[in-house]
Protein backbone atom coordinates (compact mmCIF):
# COMPACT_ATOMS: atom_id res chain seq x y z
CA UNK A 1 0.00 0.00 0.00
CA UNK A 2 1.27 3.55 -0.92
CA UNK A 3 2.42 5.90 2.29
CA UNK A 4 0.91 8.56 0.58
CA UNK A 5 -2.42 9.13 -2.01
CA UNK A 6 -2.84 12.50 -3.52
CA UNK A 7 -6.06 12.27 -5.82
CA UNK A 8 -6.88 15.41 -7.48
CA UNK A 9 -5.79 17.71 -5.69
CA UNK A 10 -6.46 21.57 -6.33
CA UNK A 11 -5.86 25.02 -5.16
CA UNK A 12 -6.56 28.93 -6.00
CA UNK A 13 -5.94 31.79 -4.82
CA UNK A 14 -8.45 34.34 -5.87
CA UNK A 15 -9.02 33.13 -9.06
CA UNK A 16 -5.76 32.15 -10.26
CA UNK A 17 -5.44 28.53 -10.05
CA UNK A 18 -2.58 27.12 -8.99
CA UNK A 19 -3.23 23.56 -8.17
CA UNK A 20 -5.18 21.58 -10.72
CA UNK A 21 -6.30 18.18 -10.37
CA UNK A 22 -2.73 16.53 -8.87
CA UNK A 23 -3.14 13.02 -8.40
CA UNK A 24 -0.09 10.77 -7.30
CA UNK A 25 1.08 8.40 -4.96
CA UNK A 26 4.09 7.27 -3.16
CA UNK A 27 5.52 4.15 -1.74
CA UNK A 28 7.04 3.82 1.59
CA UNK A 29 10.97 4.46 1.07
CA UNK A 30 10.73 6.02 -1.93
CA UNK A 31 12.17 9.64 -3.02
CA UNK A 32 9.70 11.59 -4.94
CA UNK A 33 11.26 14.70 -6.64
CA UNK A 34 9.07 17.63 -8.53
CA UNK A 35 10.90 19.44 -10.90
CA UNK A 36 9.42 22.73 -12.96
CA UNK A 37 9.65 26.00 -13.49
CA UNK A 38 9.02 28.84 -10.59
CA UNK A 39 5.38 29.51 -9.91
CA UNK A 40 3.86 25.59 -11.67
CA UNK A 41 2.86 24.83 -8.17
CA UNK A 42 5.15 22.46 -6.50
CA UNK A 43 5.95 24.69 -3.30
CA UNK A 44 1.90 25.01 -2.79
CA UNK A 45 1.58 21.47 -3.63
CA UNK A 46 3.88 21.09 -0.25
CA UNK A 47 2.39 23.69 1.47
CA UNK A 48 -1.00 21.78 0.81
CA UNK A 49 0.58 18.23 2.28
CA UNK A 50 1.74 20.42 5.22
CA UNK A 51 -1.56 22.02 5.96
CA UNK A 52 0.25 25.22 5.20
CA UNK A 53 -2.32 25.68 2.60
CA UNK A 54 -6.04 24.39 2.38
CA UNK A 55 -6.43 22.87 -0.79
CA UNK A 56 -9.91 23.72 -2.23
CA UNK A 57 -10.65 20.11 -3.87
CA UNK A 58 -9.19 16.55 -3.25
CA UNK A 59 -7.93 13.74 -1.21
CA UNK A 60 -4.71 13.39 1.05
CA UNK A 61 -4.42 10.04 2.52
CA UNK A 62 -1.59 8.58 4.62
CA UNK A 63 -0.98 5.09 5.43
CA UNK A 64 -4.52 4.72 4.25
CA UNK A 65 -5.39 7.15 6.45
CA UNK A 66 -7.83 10.11 5.02
CA UNK A 67 -6.54 13.01 6.64
CA UNK A 68 -7.86 15.75 3.79
CA UNK A 69 -10.80 15.58 2.31
CA UNK A 70 -12.22 18.60 1.05
CA UNK A 71 -15.90 17.24 0.68
CA UNK A 72 -15.83 16.10 4.28
CA UNK A 73 -15.48 19.65 6.40
CA UNK A 74 -14.12 17.70 9.27
CA UNK A 75 -11.17 16.85 7.92
CA UNK A 76 -10.24 20.57 7.57
CA UNK A 77 -11.19 21.05 11.67
CA UNK A 78 -8.15 23.04 13.00
CA UNK A 79 -7.86 20.86 16.27
CA UNK A 80 -7.38 17.96 13.79
CA UNK A 81 -4.76 19.29 11.86
CA UNK A 82 -1.91 19.86 14.01
CA UNK A 83 -1.98 16.37 14.63
CA UNK A 84 -1.94 15.59 11.23
CA UNK A 85 1.17 17.54 10.20
CA UNK A 86 2.94 15.06 12.51
CA UNK A 87 2.72 12.91 9.55
CA UNK A 88 5.12 15.01 7.60
CA UNK A 89 8.15 17.38 7.70
CA UNK A 90 8.79 20.37 5.94
CA UNK A 91 12.26 21.61 5.47
CA UNK A 92 12.17 25.33 3.56
CA UNK A 93 14.14 27.20 1.06
CA UNK A 94 15.15 29.80 4.11
CA UNK A 95 15.29 27.51 7.14
CA UNK A 96 13.65 29.16 9.28
CA UNK A 97 15.57 28.08 12.42
CA UNK A 98 14.49 29.93 15.68
CA UNK A 99 17.81 32.31 16.17
CA UNK A 100 17.10 32.24 19.98
CA UNK A 101 18.24 28.68 20.01
CA UNK A 102 21.14 26.69 19.89
CA UNK A 103 21.37 24.48 17.10
CA UNK A 104 20.62 21.29 19.92
CA UNK A 105 17.94 23.65 21.26
CA UNK A 106 16.46 23.73 17.58
CA UNK A 107 16.33 19.79 17.35
CA UNK A 108 14.65 19.65 21.01
CA UNK A 109 12.18 22.14 21.46
CA UNK A 110 9.02 20.75 19.15
CA UNK A 111 9.38 17.33 20.36
CA UNK A 112 9.34 18.80 23.92
CA UNK A 113 6.34 20.24 23.75
CA UNK A 114 4.43 17.54 22.67
CA UNK A 115 5.73 15.79 25.83
CA UNK A 116 5.00 18.05 27.90
CA UNK A 117 1.23 17.63 27.17
CA UNK A 118 1.38 13.59 27.70
CA UNK A 119 0.29 12.78 31.37
CA UNK A 120 3.56 11.40 32.19
CA UNK A 121 5.32 14.07 31.38
CA UNK A 122 5.32 15.15 34.87
CA UNK A 123 6.94 12.61 36.85
CA UNK A 124 9.50 11.36 33.68
CA UNK A 125 10.44 14.63 33.08
CA UNK A 126 14.32 14.33 33.66
CA UNK A 127 14.00 10.73 32.26
CA UNK A 128 12.10 12.36 29.05
CA UNK A 129 14.62 15.10 28.97
CA UNK A 130 17.53 13.14 28.49
CA UNK A 131 16.08 11.09 26.17
CA UNK A 132 14.82 13.93 23.67
CA UNK A 133 18.71 15.35 23.91
CA UNK A 134 20.30 12.10 23.15
CA UNK A 135 18.46 11.26 20.00
CA UNK A 136 18.85 15.00 19.47
CA UNK A 137 22.56 15.01 19.33
CA UNK A 138 22.68 11.85 17.52
CA UNK A 139 21.07 13.24 14.46
CA UNK A 140 22.75 16.61 14.79
CA UNK A 141 26.54 13.97 14.64
CA UNK A 142 24.68 11.99 11.83
CA UNK A 143 24.14 15.65 10.07
CA UNK A 144 28.14 15.94 10.60
CA UNK A 145 27.13 18.74 12.96
CA UNK A 146 28.62 17.22 16.42
CA UNK A 147 30.73 20.25 17.11
CA UNK A 148 28.18 22.78 16.80
CA UNK A 149 25.34 22.13 18.59
CA UNK A 150 25.69 24.71 20.80
CA UNK A 151 26.12 27.57 18.41
CA UNK A 152 23.81 29.71 17.17
CA UNK A 153 22.04 30.08 13.93
CA UNK A 154 23.62 32.86 13.38
CA UNK A 155 26.97 31.65 13.97
CA UNK A 156 26.41 28.72 11.57
CA UNK A 157 26.93 28.79 7.86
CA UNK A 158 24.17 28.51 5.25
CA UNK A 159 24.49 24.52 4.99
CA UNK A 160 24.84 24.13 8.22
CA UNK A 161 21.90 25.83 9.06
CA UNK A 162 19.73 23.29 6.93
CA UNK A 163 21.34 20.61 8.20
CA UNK A 164 20.10 21.47 11.07
CA UNK A 165 16.91 22.49 10.09
CA UNK A 166 17.22 18.75 8.23
CA UNK A 167 17.48 17.41 11.96
CA UNK A 168 14.85 19.30 13.18
CA UNK A 169 12.66 18.10 11.13
CA UNK A 170 13.72 14.45 11.64
CA UNK A 171 13.07 14.60 15.48
CA UNK A 172 9.63 13.74 15.23
CA UNK A 173 9.88 11.43 13.13
CA UNK A 174 7.61 12.01 10.10
CA UNK A 175 6.23 9.45 7.38
CA UNK A 176 7.52 11.61 4.94
CA UNK A 177 10.40 14.30 5.17
CA UNK A 178 9.59 17.40 2.55
CA UNK A 179 12.12 19.26 0.77
CA UNK A 180 11.03 22.89 -0.48
CA UNK A 181 13.83 23.84 -2.18
CA UNK A 182 16.55 22.99 -0.22
CA UNK A 183 19.45 24.26 -1.79
CA UNK A 184 18.26 27.23 -3.15
CA UNK A 185 19.10 29.88 -1.01
CA UNK A 186 22.74 28.64 -0.56
CA UNK A 187 25.95 29.11 -2.65
CA UNK A 188 27.19 26.37 -5.15
CA UNK A 189 29.92 25.23 -2.31
CA UNK A 190 27.36 24.68 0.52
CA UNK A 191 24.69 23.14 -1.76
CA UNK A 192 26.72 20.06 -1.58
CA UNK A 193 26.87 19.14 1.66
CA UNK A 194 23.15 19.30 2.37
CA UNK A 195 22.69 17.50 -1.03
CA UNK A 196 24.90 14.61 0.26
CA UNK A 197 22.63 14.90 3.82
CA UNK A 198 19.67 13.80 1.69
CA UNK A 199 20.94 11.41 0.11
CA UNK A 200 22.01 9.76 2.77
CA UNK A 201 18.85 9.60 4.14
CA UNK A 202 17.62 8.19 0.89
CA UNK A 203 20.07 5.78 1.07
CA UNK A 204 18.48 4.68 4.45
CA UNK A 205 15.03 4.53 2.92
CA UNK A 206 13.60 8.21 4.67
CA UNK A 207 10.72 9.14 2.62
CA UNK A 208 10.78 11.67 0.97
CA UNK A 209 10.06 14.64 -1.51
CA UNK A 210 12.01 17.28 -3.08
CA UNK A 211 11.04 20.02 -4.25
CA UNK A 212 14.19 21.12 -6.42
CA UNK A 213 16.24 22.92 -9.19
CA UNK A 214 19.31 20.37 -8.65
CA UNK A 215 18.26 18.10 -12.22
CA UNK A 216 21.31 15.93 -11.35
CA UNK A 217 20.76 15.39 -8.04
CA UNK A 218 17.35 14.63 -8.65
CA UNK A 219 18.17 12.04 -11.07
CA UNK A 220 20.54 10.54 -8.76
CA UNK A 221 18.25 10.45 -6.17
CA UNK A 222 14.92 9.89 -6.81
CA UNK A 223 12.39 7.00 -7.55
CA UNK A 224 10.15 9.07 -8.86
CA UNK A 225 9.89 12.46 -10.97
CA UNK A 226 7.12 14.87 -11.03
CA UNK A 227 7.68 17.39 -13.73
CA UNK A 228 4.73 20.01 -13.15
CA UNK A 229 4.14 22.78 -15.44
CA UNK A 230 0.96 25.27 -14.98
CA UNK A 231 -0.25 24.25 -11.96
CA UNK A 232 -0.47 20.52 -14.02
CA UNK A 233 1.43 17.51 -13.75
CA UNK A 234 2.99 17.34 -17.38
CA UNK A 235 4.99 14.28 -16.51
CA UNK A 236 5.23 11.37 -13.55
CA UNK A 237 7.37 8.42 -13.84
CA UNK A 238 11.02 6.63 -12.89
CA UNK A 239 13.88 9.43 -13.56
CA UNK A 240 15.14 7.56 -16.63
CA UNK A 241 11.67 7.85 -18.18
CA UNK A 242 11.33 11.96 -17.01
CA UNK A 243 15.13 12.79 -17.68
CA UNK A 244 16.04 10.39 -20.47
CA UNK A 245 12.91 9.83 -22.56
CA UNK A 246 10.49 12.73 -21.94
CA UNK A 247 7.16 12.27 -23.85
CA UNK A 248 5.89 16.24 -23.71
CA UNK A 249 7.20 18.72 -26.07
CA UNK A 250 6.85 20.89 -22.65
CA UNK A 251 9.44 18.94 -20.62
CA UNK A 252 11.87 18.50 -23.55
CA UNK A 253 11.86 22.09 -23.62
CA UNK A 254 12.21 22.94 -19.69
CA UNK A 255 14.80 20.27 -19.50
CA UNK A 256 16.59 21.28 -22.11
CA UNK A 257 17.27 25.00 -20.48
CA UNK A 258 19.42 22.85 -17.92
CA UNK A 259 21.44 20.59 -20.03
CA UNK A 260 22.19 22.99 -21.67
CA UNK A 261 23.83 25.44 -19.17
CA UNK B 1 17.57 83.20 52.93
CA UNK B 2 20.83 82.37 52.07
CA UNK B 3 21.32 79.95 49.21
CA UNK B 4 22.86 77.65 51.27
CA UNK B 5 19.43 77.67 54.03
CA UNK B 6 17.29 77.44 50.80
CA UNK B 7 19.45 74.43 49.10
CA UNK B 8 18.08 71.72 51.96
CA UNK B 9 14.25 73.22 52.35
CA UNK B 10 14.61 73.22 48.26
CA UNK B 11 15.92 69.39 48.05
CA UNK B 12 13.58 68.15 50.30
CA UNK B 13 10.79 69.46 48.00
CA UNK B 14 11.83 68.27 45.04
CA UNK B 15 12.59 64.82 46.39
CA UNK B 16 9.10 64.25 47.31
CA UNK B 17 8.07 65.75 44.13
CA UNK B 18 10.20 63.64 42.53
CA UNK B 19 8.47 60.69 44.18
CA UNK B 20 5.09 60.84 42.72
CA UNK B 21 7.20 61.70 39.70
CA UNK B 22 8.05 57.88 39.87
CA UNK B 23 4.84 56.88 41.03
CA UNK B 24 3.29 58.07 38.01
CA UNK B 25 6.30 56.93 35.42
CA UNK B 26 5.93 53.03 36.96
CA UNK B 27 2.35 52.72 37.18
CA UNK B 28 2.51 53.93 33.95
CA UNK B 29 4.88 51.63 32.64
CA UNK B 30 2.86 48.84 34.58
CA UNK B 31 -0.47 49.69 33.12
CA UNK B 32 0.77 50.36 29.39
CA UNK B 33 2.95 47.64 28.83
CA UNK B 34 -0.17 44.89 28.97
CA UNK B 35 -2.69 47.59 27.92
CA UNK B 36 -0.44 47.33 24.85
CA UNK B 37 -0.57 44.07 23.88
CA UNK B 38 -4.03 43.46 24.33
CA UNK B 39 -4.96 46.79 21.98
CA UNK B 40 -2.08 45.57 19.68
CA UNK B 41 -4.25 42.39 19.21
CA UNK B 42 -7.73 44.52 18.67
CA UNK B 43 -5.42 46.10 15.65
CA UNK B 44 -4.16 43.07 14.31
CA UNK B 45 -7.42 41.04 14.73
CA UNK B 46 -9.09 39.67 11.81
CA UNK B 47 -12.29 40.41 13.35
CA UNK B 48 -12.99 43.84 10.93
CA UNK B 49 -15.11 46.00 13.40
CA UNK B 50 -12.68 45.55 16.22
CA UNK B 51 -9.59 46.14 14.12
CA UNK B 52 -11.05 49.58 12.77
CA UNK B 53 -12.55 50.35 16.46
CA UNK B 54 -8.98 49.72 17.44
CA UNK B 55 -7.40 51.99 14.99
CA UNK B 56 -9.76 54.83 15.21
CA UNK B 57 -9.28 54.77 19.68
CA UNK B 58 -5.10 54.96 19.05
CA UNK B 59 -5.84 57.50 16.23
CA UNK B 60 -7.90 59.58 18.30
CA UNK B 61 -5.08 58.89 21.45
CA UNK B 62 -2.24 59.59 19.64
CA UNK B 63 -3.85 62.19 17.13
CA UNK B 64 -4.53 64.68 20.05
CA UNK B 65 -2.13 65.91 22.96
CA UNK B 66 -2.08 63.93 26.17
CA UNK B 67 -2.26 67.35 27.95
CA UNK B 68 -5.62 67.82 26.42
CA UNK B 69 -6.87 64.02 27.37
CA UNK B 70 -5.31 64.98 31.15
CA UNK B 71 -7.83 67.52 31.19
CA UNK B 72 -10.61 65.81 29.69
CA UNK B 73 -10.20 63.00 31.95
CA UNK B 74 -9.91 64.78 34.90
CA UNK B 75 -12.83 67.65 34.63
CA UNK B 76 -15.11 65.71 32.60
CA UNK B 77 -16.83 63.31 35.06
CA UNK B 78 -17.09 66.73 37.54
CA UNK B 79 -18.40 69.09 34.65
CA UNK B 80 -21.26 66.15 34.01
CA UNK B 81 -22.30 66.23 37.48
CA UNK B 82 -20.02 62.95 38.95
CA UNK B 83 -16.44 63.76 40.22
CA UNK B 84 -15.06 59.78 40.22
CA UNK B 85 -11.94 60.93 41.37
CA UNK B 86 -12.99 62.25 44.44
CA UNK B 87 -10.87 65.44 45.66
CA UNK B 88 -7.14 65.57 46.99
CA UNK B 89 -3.61 64.52 45.30
CA UNK B 90 -4.95 60.67 45.04
CA UNK B 91 -7.59 61.59 42.63
CA UNK B 92 -5.60 63.69 40.78
CA UNK B 93 -2.97 61.10 40.84
CA UNK B 94 -5.39 57.90 39.50
CA UNK B 95 -6.79 60.44 36.78
CA UNK B 96 -3.82 61.01 35.71
CA UNK B 97 -2.83 57.30 35.62
CA UNK B 98 -5.83 56.63 33.58
CA UNK B 99 -4.38 59.24 30.74
CA UNK B 100 -1.06 58.10 31.00
CA UNK B 101 -1.58 54.62 30.89
CA UNK B 102 -4.15 54.66 28.29
CA UNK B 103 -2.23 57.23 25.95
CA UNK B 104 1.03 55.44 26.58
CA UNK B 105 -0.42 51.90 25.40
CA UNK B 106 -1.24 53.15 22.57
CA UNK B 107 2.24 53.85 21.39
CA UNK B 108 3.25 51.14 22.59
CA UNK B 109 0.57 49.08 21.00
CA UNK B 110 2.20 50.31 17.85
CA UNK B 111 5.52 49.82 18.80
CA UNK B 112 4.02 45.76 19.51
CA UNK B 113 2.59 45.64 15.60
CA UNK B 114 5.42 46.38 14.43
CA UNK B 115 7.54 43.65 16.55
CA UNK B 116 4.51 40.93 15.80
CA UNK B 117 4.59 42.09 12.29
CA UNK B 118 8.76 42.09 11.40
CA UNK B 119 8.85 38.61 12.75
CA UNK B 120 9.00 37.08 9.52
CA UNK B 121 6.02 34.51 8.57
CA UNK B 122 8.22 31.50 8.03
CA UNK B 123 9.24 31.35 12.05
CA UNK B 124 5.56 30.68 12.51
CA UNK B 125 5.47 28.04 9.91
CA UNK B 126 8.21 26.53 11.05
CA UNK B 127 6.41 26.19 14.74
CA UNK B 128 3.29 24.93 12.48
CA UNK B 129 4.88 21.98 10.91
CA UNK B 130 6.41 21.09 13.40
CA UNK B 131 2.73 20.58 15.78
CA UNK B 132 3.02 23.60 17.81
CA UNK B 133 -0.47 25.29 19.12
CA UNK B 134 -0.52 29.12 17.99
CA UNK B 135 0.19 30.07 21.78
CA UNK B 136 3.23 27.88 21.95
CA UNK B 137 4.63 29.65 18.97
CA UNK B 138 3.75 32.85 20.28
CA UNK B 139 5.10 32.49 23.59
CA UNK B 140 8.19 30.26 22.75
CA UNK B 141 9.32 31.49 19.40
CA UNK B 142 8.30 34.71 18.78
CA UNK B 143 7.93 36.45 21.50
CA UNK B 144 11.69 36.89 22.45
CA UNK B 145 12.34 37.96 18.92
CA UNK B 146 9.91 40.53 18.98
CA UNK B 147 11.20 41.72 22.00
CA UNK B 148 14.49 41.91 20.96
CA UNK B 149 12.52 44.20 18.05
CA UNK B 150 10.83 46.52 20.02
CA UNK B 151 13.66 47.34 22.91
CA UNK B 152 15.07 50.44 20.83
CA UNK B 153 11.30 51.91 19.85
CA UNK B 154 10.23 51.13 23.80
CA UNK B 155 13.18 52.51 25.22
CA UNK B 156 12.65 56.17 22.91
CA UNK B 157 9.12 56.09 24.36
CA UNK B 158 10.04 55.37 28.10
CA UNK B 159 12.66 58.14 28.67
CA UNK B 160 9.77 60.22 26.88
CA UNK B 161 7.36 59.13 29.38
CA UNK B 162 9.52 60.02 32.00
CA UNK B 163 9.52 63.82 30.85
CA UNK B 164 5.99 63.81 29.77
CA UNK B 165 5.22 63.03 33.85
CA UNK B 166 5.31 66.69 34.17
CA UNK B 167 2.44 67.24 31.71
CA UNK B 168 0.52 65.70 35.07
CA UNK B 169 1.59 69.72 36.41
CA UNK B 170 -2.20 70.73 34.74
CA UNK B 171 -4.06 69.18 36.91
CA UNK B 172 -1.87 69.98 39.64
CA UNK B 173 -0.10 66.66 40.36
CA UNK B 174 2.32 67.36 42.50
CA UNK B 175 5.07 66.03 41.00
CA UNK B 176 9.01 67.46 41.04
CA UNK B 177 7.68 70.55 38.15
CA UNK B 178 5.08 71.56 40.69
CA UNK B 179 7.46 71.74 43.52
CA UNK B 180 9.67 73.28 41.60
CA UNK B 181 7.21 75.91 41.12
CA UNK B 182 6.04 76.47 44.23
CA UNK B 183 9.06 78.21 45.09
CA UNK B 184 7.98 80.90 42.64
CA UNK B 185 4.83 81.30 44.41
CA UNK B 186 6.08 80.99 48.18
CA UNK B 187 7.20 77.46 50.05
CA UNK B 188 8.45 77.78 53.14
CA UNK B 189 9.49 81.08 53.86
CA UNK B 190 10.94 81.01 50.09
CA UNK B 191 9.56 83.16 47.72
CA UNK B 192 10.24 84.67 44.37
CA UNK B 193 13.35 81.97 43.37
CA UNK B 194 13.30 80.37 39.97
CA UNK B 195 16.41 78.15 40.61
CA UNK B 196 14.45 75.48 41.94
CA UNK B 197 11.86 75.10 39.05
CA UNK B 198 15.08 75.18 36.63
CA UNK B 199 16.75 72.63 38.68
CA UNK B 200 14.05 70.29 38.66
CA UNK B 201 16.30 69.00 34.83
CA UNK B 202 18.51 68.00 36.91
CA UNK B 203 16.58 65.27 38.39
CA UNK B 204 15.13 64.09 35.18
CA UNK B 205 18.70 64.14 33.85
CA UNK B 206 19.62 61.54 36.22
CA UNK B 207 16.42 59.53 36.06
CA UNK B 208 16.92 59.09 32.50
CA UNK B 209 20.63 58.49 32.53
CA UNK B 210 20.24 55.71 34.99
CA UNK B 211 17.12 54.16 32.69
CA UNK B 212 19.56 54.47 29.41
CA UNK B 213 21.92 52.11 31.14
CA UNK B 214 19.92 49.87 31.70
CA UNK B 215 17.97 49.84 28.76
CA UNK B 216 21.31 49.57 27.38
CA UNK B 217 22.18 46.52 28.99
CA UNK B 218 18.69 44.67 27.86
CA UNK B 219 19.55 45.48 24.28
CA UNK B 220 23.08 44.53 24.91
CA UNK B 221 21.98 40.85 26.52
CA UNK B 222 19.55 40.46 23.72
CA UNK B 223 22.35 40.87 21.33
CA UNK B 224 23.10 36.98 21.87
CA UNK B 225 21.08 35.92 18.77
CA UNK B 226 19.89 38.01 15.38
Amino acid sequence: MAILEVQHVSKSFGNKEVLKDISFSLEKGQVLSLIGSSGSGKTTLLRCLNFLERPDGGVIRVNGETLFDAGDAVTGQESEIRKKRLHFGLVFQSFNLFPQYTALQNVMLAKELLEKEKPDYKWRKKEIHAQIEAEAKELLDQMGLSDRMDNYPHQLSGGQCQRVAIARALALKPDILCFDEPTSALDPELTGEVLKVIKSLADQETTMIIVTHEMAFARDVSSQVIFMDDGHIMEQGTPEEVFINPKKERTKQFLSRYTEG
Amino acid sequence: MEFSEQLPIVVQALNQGFLQTLKLFFVTLLGAIPLGLIISFGSMSRFRPLSYLTKIVVWIIRGTPLMIQLLIIYFMPGLMGNNIWGGGESGRFLAASVAFVFNYACYFSEIYRGGIQGVPKGQEEAGLVLGMTKSQIFFKITLLQMIKRIVPPMSNEIITLVKDTSLARIIALQEVIWAGQSFMKGNQGIAGVIWPLFFTAVYYLIFNGILTVLLGRLEKKLEYFR
